[in-house]
């Protein structure tokens, strides 16, 4: 019997020759991830383990993101938590704020996540990988700590869901929209404990910032992970960051899933998730009356370059509402450094948003864009839950860069063509 | 084990931003988190919830973020199960690595009623509803899971698993 990409990449962590969907395994892990809300945590069960130090202190990967710069007294004192374990155990991937951003566009950009790796993290987007053919998972803290002392985690191999993405994609129509579209299809839970699969010809043409953004939502799908084969794209991305040797594993022919579902995309609008559930979907068409207080363009969703540049192309020779406070967080400090170097912060800056430094800050309602009781905010992020940012009665609609960026242009939720034809933006 | 409660009822999706937002995660003290337990989901529960009580979800109970803040914020504001028609992943991982015991059962998180008395043995699998007087019966869980259990969560676990290595 065939294997899935997931059942062909833990297979090889555990040292067998086949795994079967509903085993429980115990797998070798490449990577282990926490931040400052996790570690700290994480670091209080280490420390209850009786081991020495870490299994390994180049696999251990810690980033200060997403209350740093630390906002008040106690995120401090967490931070410093992290940051003590981190040279006490001489924790070579440890980043400083200087060295920075938000993990999970850190790490792939670090080269530190590879085709065919096993990585737990202590956040819950740290499917982001999948991107890279890479199986990630998030987990919690008391896993996170077992993990870091023996370099295994034990997980249940899961079945799999293969997507087919057929059709021709319509101007402004992206990776985003296209998960957006398929949890709204499948629910907040359609996916639960199980391997999300992206494929299709729609799927072999994305650029890989597309494919983090659709790998970082399966686990708004439930999933445990969003994978994508890697391809030529992804060797192009990881070529120049790989500094170790890596596996590229594909499905077999034969390989048994669970359910397969196709999509034809030519008809898809740029899609909006109203509140508050991701699945609560709607075309770009049905917001045009919906008034925006706050735009927030950023996140381990949409934080990457190609999400800046999109939506600094649009925002170019115009201004942000003035009713509508526009904020724009590079996910690292290198995309920040290409953004400045592309002259994407000085067209923000004219157009009247604001660029901070990376953080994760807006996005789950932890500083730097608080809603207050009533708000609306359109962002590029991953949750629109009660209260994710900010008062328990403002709200998150998710959206693209390029809808987030009309939208903080006209005030209400706006359909990118309507500011200017993509190929305009596009060239 | 046997555990007898009131009920606290919830509904579908009570992702981990309404057990614990984010707002409070400036500390991992599981006191000052107990204080905020399902506070955007009922203001008012952290105040009310007494040592001993049952938490009853609805489907894809504690969605969302992996902070494993969210079932510590739980325990420590005293319940002492939480029951639901299906269960995140990740918060089921972290429920059984911490030791807070959760039940998956849709019949009973569908018709046990907020405040009824419902009665709980572990080891047996059984839900009692002593306000109903109906009882249901749950799978038990993988041996693997249930050794996890019986260490008292995966730091237990695998101290000993590392200290029998060393």
């Amino acid at each position: 019997m065939g294997m899935t990409l997931v059942e062909k990449i833990l297979a090889a962590h555990c040292d067998r020759e086949q795994v079967k969907a509903g085993e429980l395994i115990n797998v070798k892990l490449d990577g282990t991830l926490a931040n400052d809300i996790t570690a700290p945590v994480a670091i209080r069960e280490f420390n209850k383990l009786g081991v020495e130090t870490v299994f390994d202190k180049n696999k251990v990967f810690l980033v200060p993101d997403h209350f740093a710069p630390n906002k008040d007294i106690m995120s401090a004192e967490q931070a410093k938590i992290m940051r003590e374990f981190a040279y006490k155990h001489e924790i070579v991937n440890y980043f400083e704020i200087g060295e920075m951003g938000v993990e999970h566009c850190l790490l792939p950009e670090k080269g530190l996540v590879l085709p065919g790796d096993v990585i737990i993290g202590a956040d819950s987007h740290t499917c982001t990988y999948g991107a890279l053919g890479a199986f990630a998972t998030g987990v919690g803290s008391t896993d996170l700590a077992c993990g870091m002392a023996t370099g295994e985690a034990w997980l249940k191999v899961p079945e799999t869901i293969k997507f087919v993405f057929k059709g021709e994609l319509q101007p402004y129509v992206t990776g985003k929209d296209l998960i957006l579209h398929a949890i709204g299809d499948i629910g907040v839970d359609g996916a639960r404990y199980c391997s999300m699969e992206f494929t299709g010809p729609v799927i072999d043409k994305l650029t890989m910032d597309q494919r983090f953004t659709m790998a970082n939502m399966a686990i708004e799908a439930g999933a445990k992970c969003g994978l994508f084969e890697a391809d030529d794209t992804t060797l192009a991305y990881v070529k120049e960051r790989a500094k170790r040797d890596f596996t590229v594993y594909k499905a077999d022919a034969d390989a048994e899933y669970c359910h397969v579902i196709e999509y034809d995309v030519t008809n898809l609008e740029p899609v909006v998730a109203y509140p508050h559930l991701p699945e609560n979907t709607h075309p770009v068409s049905d917001g045009k009356d919906i008034v925006i207080d706050q735009v927030v363009i950023g996140s381990c969703t949409n934080g990457r370059l190609e999400d800046l540049r999109v939506a600094a192309r649009l925002l170019e020779g115009n201004k942000v509402n003035r009713k509508v406070r526009t904020i724009v967080i590079p996910g690292t400090q290198q995309i920040y450094l290409d953004a400045m170097n592309e002259g994407l912060v000085e067209i923000f800056i004219k157009a009247g948003a604001i660029v901070s430094t990376p953080t994760c800050g807006p996005c789950l309602g932890g500083h730097m864009g608080i809603l207050a009781k009533g708000e609306r905010a359109v962002a590029t992020t991953n949750r629109n839950f009660v209260g994710r940012m900010g008062h328990p009665e403002s709200e998150v609609y998710l959206a693209s860069p390029a809808v987030a960026a009309a939208t903080a242009i006209k005030g209400t939720i706006t359909d990118p063509k309507e500011i200017k034809p993509f190929e305009e933006v596009m060239k | 084990m046997k555990l007898t409660g009131k009920t606290w009822k919830f509904g579908h999706d009570i992702d981990t931003d309404l057990i614990i937002p984010a707002r409070y995660l400036n500390t991992s003290d599981p006191k000052e988190l107990a204080k905020h337990c399902m506070e955007d989901a009922d203001p008012t529960f952290a105040g009310k919830v007494s040592p001993g009580e049952i938490m009853i979800g609805g489907k894809n109970f504690g969605c969302g973020s992996s902070r494993e803040h969210a079932p510590i914020a739980i325990k420590e504001a005293g319940i002492t199960v939480v029951i639901a028609e299906s269960f995140a992943r990740i918060f089921y991982r972290n429920a059984i690595n911490i030791g807070l015991p959760i039940l998956e059962s849709p019949e009973a998180a569908k018709e046990i009623q907020e405040r009824d008395e419902v009665e709980v043995d572990l080891d047996k699998g059984i839900i009692y509803n002593k306000t109903q007087d109906k009882t249901y019966e749950v799978p038990p869980f993988p041996p693997f899971i249930q050794e996890i259990i019986n260490a008292g969560g995966l730091v237990n676990y695998v101290k000993k698993k590392v200290n029998a290595n060393g």
